[in-house]
């Protein structure tokens, strides 16, 4: 049933040939099975040539002769399936060029971290290959310093951790996955100030992420895993009661006017263009078991498999963060008690706190953001340095990568990991309302004072 | 290999019915064959580099089609996708060419000399000739497979044959990572310079992984005869030049070809082919000759004619704008070219484009002339 090609007179310095032709029940080997067989029937030269060209090894032995055609032939039923059998190039012919790069993984990948775990796979299968496979396609801006890895479920921050890591380090301004621990506190209660003036802040915004344990992240997962994913969180959230009270609309069964009316409210979210995105498989199967829920006072808004398992979005309009994060806190503990009565949890560990697909939302994965008028502020020279030591970050009101309109600016947290939400939070609060006080006393002419910087790890 | 579907085994803790793509809204030939007992037959299986069913369809189920263009939906990631997952792509290659059965037999023809004409087709109407295929490595995966130091492995050796290459044929390769401005802007005027694909058929199936590393172009120096380097396809061969010699044209197609083919034996490499599916590519729709062999030419009263639609279709031939497929023509001047691909050898199928362009122009002068085609119509070949 299975026929054994040898290719005569291949050998090329680089590349080595089996080809294997297989009708649909076959058996297939690994070179692991091969090894251990070698050690125990052909000590000596054979398992030192095994050992020695590891990556080439096997194939190599292709074309060495009848010895080893015996040997394959006889090894056929004894083999298990799934290992792969392709021309095998050493780690040095697979290394990804990122001459022209500019992503956090380009900036820490090497050669050698490559050749340690270009051949290792997380328990689901998933590869570094496929992990960095979006940093590979796209150099980057020279300006914006995107991630270029993405995460294909939670087992890869740990069999890639020599990778991810050190860009974790570098997204999170400095925080040691190694020896730091993540505060994880959703208690809302904890809170200091947070009502502002509606005459300067417009709405008021908070967002986060959320992984369900054991299944693959949207790189990876499968259709099933995928529509799991929707069972499970569509099941929780129907859960909800109060003001949390809400609808599913599933991307795949929206009637016209639903989508108008998401497209209104802004909730409706498309297909990925950005190549960053789809360059990881992302947007595999679009729409399949994708969608999205909220509540009937359209406050508190959920994303499904999107670009992570669910985003979590609490917002409205004015100035009163307190309450959003209350909502915001109220509706995840919530959705997380439901989810536990089934016997599932949320991706977590203390280490890089909450599980998402892309490493620059590890912690809190959260944002959370006035869009605020600050017209004599904004044109201060001073306000790109105040903004800095506030640890705040501007952005248009189109969000990221969008340019302010008018004098309307959408200000939130810079830090995702290291702080918990309580701390980022009261970060954005504080902040606002210095840059409230600022804008005010600039409007009675008076001077304003760049802030210490406050401290970043607390 | 991309974007994770070769996790078979992960797969396997859901039922088929669980992993069955949703279909309803999709129109390719993939979409049309595929049914759930298909799916569950095939779903654990794998070709021996590892390309699983899911790998073969990601492409028709992310792009679920136009109303009126049927797309292929599937494809290849190694020359036994083809035997692995035959129960599906049998049918769909069937489908796509006509009928063609999975006992059928492909007959390749590569010896020009046994094209009769071609060299005498009206330079006032035919303004440029081409003939292209494909032609894949065997024991290499193929695009939406393959690794970086695979791909680099097809460039090194697709290089070092066409370096080999000398008389008319003698030119040069241009990595596209490596090249200058100035040759960058050489290869846009000479239209040769393709560009990473944006099609979301081609980007779905995993083929513009890692641009530009291992893609070039290379041409001769005469500029008559230039070879695509892992685009969609290992290689995608072309001849033209200006004006109505066809049989010029596929003539050092032919001599071209067959000299690479002969340079690559020489290493120790074969073409992927085989008697029944002929020279195996990424596509379904490219199987067999893998041939497009076409002109511009003028037919502004001709393609105004309401017979011209059936006229084609009688001749076994297609037209497209001069932008390529999917674009309009412009100033009456159209692509046309065979539409057949598998079941009939390279000369036929020139054969057909060069007796059926000759009609057309004769028709053309005709109704210039004020004058019937009535009696020219063709029978169906």
């Amino acid at each position: 049933m299975c026929n054994l090609h040898l290719n005569k007179g291949i050998h090329t310095s680089a590349a080595f040939r089996c080809i294997l032709t297989n009708s649909t029940i076959c058996p297939f080997f690994t070179w692991r099975v091969l090894f251990w067989f070698c050690r125990i029937t052909m000590a000596g030269s054979f398992a030192r040539i095994l050992s020695s060209k590891r990556k080439v090894g096997i194939l190599s032995l292709v074309g060495a002769g009848s010895l080893t055609v015996g040997f394959f032939m006889n090894r056929e039923q004894h083999v298990s399936a799934g290992a792969h059998v392709r021309r095998i190039y050493p780690p040095s012919a697979e290394y990804p060029d990122l001459r022209k790069h500019n992503n956090c993984m380009a900036s820490h990948m090497t050669p050698a971290i490559y050749a340690k775990l270009c051949d290792k796979s997380t328990p689901n299968g998933y590869t570094l290959d496929e992990a960095i496979q979006t940093g590979v396609d796209n150099p980057g801006h020279p300006f914006i310093k995107t991630v270029g890895m993405v995460a294909g479920d939670e087992e890869s921050y740990e069999v890639f951790a020599d990778i991810f890591n050190p860009v974790i380090k570098e997204r999170h301004n400095g925080y040691h996955p190694c020896t730091m621990k993540h505060p994880t506190d959703l208690d809302s209660s904890k809170i200091r100030g947070g009502q502002f003036d509606d005459k300067y802040v417009l709405s008021s915004r908070v967002r986060t992420g959320r992984s369900i344990r054991g299944l693959s992240l949207p790189p990876a997962c499968t259709r099933a895993e995928r529509r799991e994913v929707e069972r499970v969180v569509v099941d929780a959230l129907g859960g909800l009661r109060g003001d949390l009270t809400g609808k599913y609309f599933s991307l795949t069964q929206l009637t016209d006017q639903e989508q108008q009316q998401l497209i209104d409210d802004h909730f409706l979210f498309d297909k990925p263009v950005s190549p960053l995105l789809t360059c990881a498989g992302m947007a595999r199967d679009w729409p399949d078991a994708r969608g999205i829920w909220h509540n009937n006072e359209k406050t508190f808004l959920v994303w499904i498999n999107e670009e992570d398992h669910t985003r979590v979005i609490s917002m409205e309009k004015g100035g009163n963060m307190k309450r959003v994060f209350e909502r915001f806190c109220r509706g995840l503990q919530e959705v997380e008690r439901l989810i536990q009565e089934k016997g599932w949890e949320f991706m977590w560990n203390e280490r890089l706190g909450y599980i998402l697909t892309c490493p620059s939302n590890l912690g809190t994965g959260l944002r959370a953001g006035v869009h605020v008028t600050l017209p004599r502020l904004s044109k201060d020279p001073r306000f790109s340095k105040i903004l800095d030591n506030l640890r705040l970050q501007k952005r248009g009101t189109g969000g990221v990568d969008t340019a302010a309109v008018g004098n309307t600016f959408d200000i939130s947290n810079l830090d995702r990991l290291g702080q918990s939400e309580v701390q980022l939070v009261q970060t954005v609060i504080d902040g606002v309302a210095y840059l409230i006080e600022c804008e005010k006393r600039l409007e009675k002419g008076q001077d304003i004072k760049i802030p210490a910087p406050i401290s970043q790890f607390k | 290999m991309p974007f994770g579907n070769t996790h078979n085994l992960l797969k396997m803790n859901y039922s088929a019915e669980q992993e069955y793509p949703d279909l309803s809204q999709h129109n390719n030939h993939m979409a049309k064959i595929i049914t759930p007992e298909m799916y569950a037959d095939l779903r654990d299986k794998q070709t021996p580099s590892g390309f699983t069913l899911d790998d073969v369809i990601q492409t028709g189920v992310d792009n679920p089609g136009h109303p009126f263009i049927m797309t292929v939906g599937c494809v290849a990631g190694d020359e036994e996708t083809y035997e692995v997952f035959k129960d599906l792509l049998d049918p769909v290659i069937e489908d796509r060419h006509g009928g063609y059965k999975p006992t059928d037999k492909h007959k390749t023809d590569l010896n020009p000399d046994n094209l009769q004409g071609g060299d005498d087709l009206d330079p006032n109407y035919v303004l440029s000739s081409r003939v292209r295929t494909g032609r894949s490595i065997r024991g290499f995966c193929l695009p939406p497979h393959c690794t970086r130091g695979e791909r680099r492995g097809i460039e090194s050796l697709s290089v070092e044959a066409l370096g080999a290459l000398d008389g008319d044929l003698k030119g040069k390769y241009y990595a596209l990572k490596d090249m200058t401005e100035e040759e960058q802007q050489q290869l846009i005027d000479d239209h040769f310079l393709f560009d990473k694909p944006v099609s979301p058929l081609l980007l779905a199936s995993g083929m513009a992984r890692d641009w530009p590393d291992a893609r070039g172009i290379w041409h001769n120096d005469n500029k008559t005869f230039l070879v695509w380097v892992n685009e969609e396809d290992h290689l995608r061969v072309i001849s033209m030049q200006k004006g109505g010699n066809m049989k010029e044209v596929f003539n050092r197609f032919c001599t071209g070809l067959t000299k690479i083919e002969s340079l690559f034996k020489e290493k120790g490499h074969e073409f992927m082919w085989n008697e029944h599916l002929g020279y195996v590519l990424t596509c379904p729709s490219n199987l067999g000759t893998g041939l497009r062999g076409g002109v511009h030419v003028k037919l502004p009263n001709v393609s105004k004619h309401e017979k011209f639609g059936e006229i084609l279709k009688r001749l076994r031939l297609q037209k497209r704008g001069t932008g390529g497929v999917d674009t309009a023509a412009v100033g009456g001047v159209f692509d046309i070219s065979n539409a057949d691909r598998l079941g009939f050898s390279e000369v036929d199928l020139v054969q057909m484009v060069v007796d059926g362009v000759k009609l057309l122009i004769e028709m053309e002068k005709r109704l210039e002339a004020g004058q019937s085609i009535d009696d020219l119509m063709p029978e169906q070949k």
